[in-house]
């Protein structure tokens, strides 16, 4: 039991990657064995993607080719 | 020393998240084009200040958010605080995960992530107060260590730590709240009126 709560506090450093190998290696261990946590791991894991994917942006055309004559403009002398 | 000349190859390829991070940033398509045109101009003139092998796209985060910060930010100040007192951890997963809907196929978790529309998940991030947007734009959309976002924010790490735990909050609670209007939750007890859900443009549902 106080490993999950010790997980579920840790999640977010687990999800972020700011672990000392030892401890994510306990983490996964215990993702491992406990379905509870995991289900709370995988929601978490899915909503970050879901965040990242939703706020994509494509570049308009318009304002590529302006930074590109920007640059070019700066690398001629004078 | 970098070479200015391999500026334009290296940099290029970085403007969709740059650009991305500058419209949650300023919320004004205007803007962020001026926003990203003026960092690639402070980039390319600083470039020999950039020392090879380290991480470009930080490099240029803090040059966009110095750049957002000095320059367009006061245009348009909210006020930082707000109240998530009763906000807990694992906000969202603690009222939606739960849902086992018995259907067949797709699970009730990969409804629930889809409902959430590209405008509602922006929306949902440019409003959080400015100080807990970058941290959470930076961590959660951009991918930076907390060391990187330190750096780019000049704060640090135990602040970086914090800004995001309340960061995540507010964003769950947003995020929440659009789920209500999905019919997908219920309103929290205790909480008389709907917590205004802002409007997100071009919802599709």
């Amino acid at each position: 039991m106080s490993d999950c709560n010790e997980t579920l506090r840790e999640l977010y450093l687990f999800l972020d990657g700011q672990l000392t190998e030892e401890d994510r290696v306990h983490i996964q261990q215990h993702l491992d064995d406990c379905s509870p946590c995991l289900e709370a791991y995988d929601f978490e894991a899915e909503l970050r993607i879901v965040v990242k994917s939703r706020c994509f942006e494509e570049v308009p055309e318009a304002l590529r080719a302006r930074i590109a004559k920007a640059l070019e403009r700066e690398q001629q002398p004078g | 020393m970098a070479d200015q000349a391999t500026f334009a190859e290296q940099a290029m390829p970085l403007m969709s998240s740059l650009y991305s991070g500058a419209l949650r940033m300023t919320r004004n398509p205007a803007d962020a084009d001026d926003l990203v045109q003026e960092t690639y101009l402070r980039a390319y003139r600083g470039f020999g200040g950039f020392q090879e092998g380290t991480n470009l796209k930080a490099w240029m985060y803090r040059i966009l958010t110095n750049t957002y910060i000095n320059s367009y930010r006061a245009k348009q100040r909210r006020p930082d605080e707000t109240n998530l007192d009763e906000v807990e951890d694992l906000y969202l997963y603690r009222r939606l995960g739960g849902l086992e809907a018995a259907r067949s196929g797709r699970s009730a978790e990969d409804e629930l992530m889809d409902t959430f529309s590209e405008a509602e998940v922006k929306s949902a991030i440019e409003d959080l107060p400015e100080n807990f947007r970058m941290a959470v734009l930076l961590a959660d959309v951009e991918g930076f260590s907390y060391k990187e976002i330190a750096e780019i924010l000049d704060i640090p790490i135990g602040t970086v730590m914090s800004r995001l735990h309340r960061g995540r909050k507010a964003l769950q609670k947003a995020l929440y709240d659009y789920a209500v209007t999905h019919g997908l939750a219920e309103r929290p007890d205790g909480d008389p009126e709907p917590t205004p859900v802002p409007s997100a443009p071009g919802t599709d549902h």
